[in-house]
């Protein structure tokens, strides 16, 4: 077992550890603020397709982030209403089919986002993605049906079939179950052939030209796929906090879950997890401390960037190697 | 005689005043080796460019097994049998070797979306891989990543990349730059064996290797062909040792 896997398997034992002795002591708290760990892992495990293998630096992400969420909200706001979606579609409050209408839009929005920006490249193409994102934040925060400015408010967690999401603990298990199949299925892809095409669009897109794989076919996908993963997220994330509002589609959101890669290690399995680990960790220590806790966050990060590019994953366990 | 594997038609390429194609047609036949020499800045490696596809023409006609390519990009290209180097390396450097080759064998055998079967143990890549190093003696370093192989080894590699390809037609950019007589030496035997799999069109300074492999030899200068012949007839025409061989001939 190499280093990296035993610093893996580490992260994930305590990422599930942590919560279960906190409900078990009776601090519900610490299980909820594990969950957000957990979702913007998952958040994060997306965009590390695009950005992380494939070299596509995003800076657009929430807008995925932030339809997952909006699907999740509109659906069950509808559903509580008891009104049909439209076009008499009725709405629901079963989270796998909410996950499964997350994961479809998200999709769907980045196969045109993509099949533009992706003409562009560089800062270009990080200009555009912004742009995008941008144009779904403002439409969002105009549209008042839902919300606008304010967000929207989902009075109870949607359901999932046999568990009580209500409780913390069971909806961390299931938002952890999420990202260790998110994990999985990255790992999986990541080996596969089109994980090497992947992988080679970001170190030489013409040595890949080359030899007959279109770039931007195999980056289309990449960055669907990572629009969707991302999107799922989204949709955890709103039930998580039982609201959605225009904040998970702004470029902040995009910029955070870039800092969680860049913390964690770009391009490694579990970077974002690390990532996402450190970034709470501070977000919830240094913002109990003082209120300009990110300006400490950004005294790590330019640490990382300038000592230790492979972030804290390459810093545990040494550089990666392609066999 | 057979058909033209490819076919070039009076093809033109300017960058502002500058005519880096002007009106180059040339024929490449099955079982040749067609060497394009000339001096440098004479628009060789553009030329290969418009051929593989990493520039477009501004007008002319490259048919390649008897269709007309010009509208093509260069994975189209590739796809239908042309397979070039690169006068400078252009691999996934952070790639071993065998992961470069291999990257060729998955684009030959079709589609590269798929999803789970894992790369490193499917043996419908690695095998034909690993044979492919072989051919150009880098299977000891089949593992080494493309970032940490040697000059030589980079170029070797490149060609092993193109000979996983199966193609129709090799193009190859100086393959030999930068390589001691060893290893050029070597390399001459490799590309001599290769005009029976699918004819080349060798762009090389070395001319030792150049008068060893060709078949033919075009001489380009200032962007247009002076001269076409065999290396005999090239040797002795008065206007190629004027422009490009010089006394050295």
């Amino acid at each position: 077992m190499s280093r990296e896997t035993t610093v893996n398997l580490l992260l994930a034992l305590l990422l599930l550890g942590a919560p279960l002795v906190a409900a078990g002591m009776g601090e519900p708290f610490y299980v909820t603020l594990a969950t957000r760990v957990v979702v913007l892992a998952l958040a994060a495990v997306g965009l590390n397709l695009a950005l992380g293998s494939g070299g596509l630096l995003s800076f657009g992400h929430a807008a995925f982030f932030g339809l997952g969420g909006y699907v999740a909200g509109i659906l069950a706001t509808h559903a509580f209403n008891g009104e049909p979606l439209f076009a008499g579609i009725p709405a629901t409050t079963s989270m796998p089919l909410i996950w499964i209408a997350a994961v479809a839009v998200a999709g769907l929005i980045a196969l045109p986002i993509g099949a533009i920006s992706l003409r562009t490249s560089g800062v270009y193409f990080i200009m555009i993605t912004l742009a995008f994102a941008q144009m779904i934040y403002y439409f969002a925060i105009s549209w008042p049906a839902y919300g606008g400015e304010d967000g929207l408010s989902m009075s109870v967690r949607n359901a999932f079939p046999g568990v009580n999401t209500a409780k913390p603990l069971p909806y961390f298990l299931i938002c952890y179950a999420a990202l260790m199949a998110a994990l999985l299925l990255f790992r999986v892809v990541e080996g596969s052939r089109f994980g090497s095409a992947l992988q080679a669009a970001r170190q030489n897109g013409i040595r890949l030209a080359a030899v007959g794989i279109a770039p931007f076919n195999i980056r289309l996908v990449a960055f669907a796929a990572s629009a969707m993963i991302t999107g799922f997220a989204g949709a955890l994330y709103a039930d998580l906090n039982r609201f959605v509002g225009p904040s998970m589609l702004s470029w902040h959101m995009s910029g955070e879950l870039i800092v969680l890669i860049i913390l964690g290690g770009k391009g490694r399995l579990f970077g974002p997890v690390a990532g996402a680990m450190i970034f709470v960790f501070f977000e919830y220590v240094l913002g109990g401390i003082t209120e300009r806790w990110q300006f400490f966050l950004g005294l790590i990060l330019l640490g990382i960037v300038l000592f230790a590019r492979g972030g804290l994953l390459g810093l545990l366990s040494g550089k990666p190697r392609h066999v | 005689m057979s058909e033209p594997v490819l076919e070039i038609r009076d093809l033109r390429k300017s960058f502002g005043a500058l005519k880096a194609t002007d009106g180059v047609s040339l024929e490449l036949r099955p079982g040749q080796i067609h060497a394009l020499i000339g001096p440098n800045g004479a628009g060789k490696s553009t030329l290969i460019h418009q051929i593989a596809g990493s520039l477009k023409a501004d007008s002319g006609s490259i048919r390649f097994l008897g269709e007309d390519i010009s509208g093509l990009d260069m994975a189209a290209r590739a796809r239908l049998g042309l397979a070039r180097s690169f006068q400078i390396s252009s691999l996934a450097q952070e790639f071993s070797a065998l992961r470069n080759v291999m990257l060729a064998v998955q684009a030959r055998q079709g589609s590269s979306f798929r999803f789970f079967r894992q790369v490193t143990s499917d043996r419908d890549l690695t095998e034909p891989a690993m044979a492919m190093l072989e051919r150009v003696d880098l299977a000891a370093r089949a593992h080494v990543p493309a970032a940490e192989l040697s000059h030589g080894e980079r170029r070797q590699l490149e060609i092993a990349i193109a000979l996983a390809l199966s193609p129709k037609a090799f193009l190859f950019d100086e393959p030999m730059a930068g390589m001691g007589p060893e290893g050029s030496k070597r390399l001459t035997t490799l590309l001599d064996g290769l005009r029976h799999e699918a004819p080349m069109l060798l762009v090389e300074h070395d001319m030792d290797a150049v008068f060893a492999l060709a078949d033919r030899i075009s001489v380009l200068v200032y962007g247009r062909i002076i001269a076409t012949g065999t290396v005999d007839e090239i040797r002795s025409d008065p206007d190629v040792r004027r422009a490009y061989l010089g006394e050295a001939a």
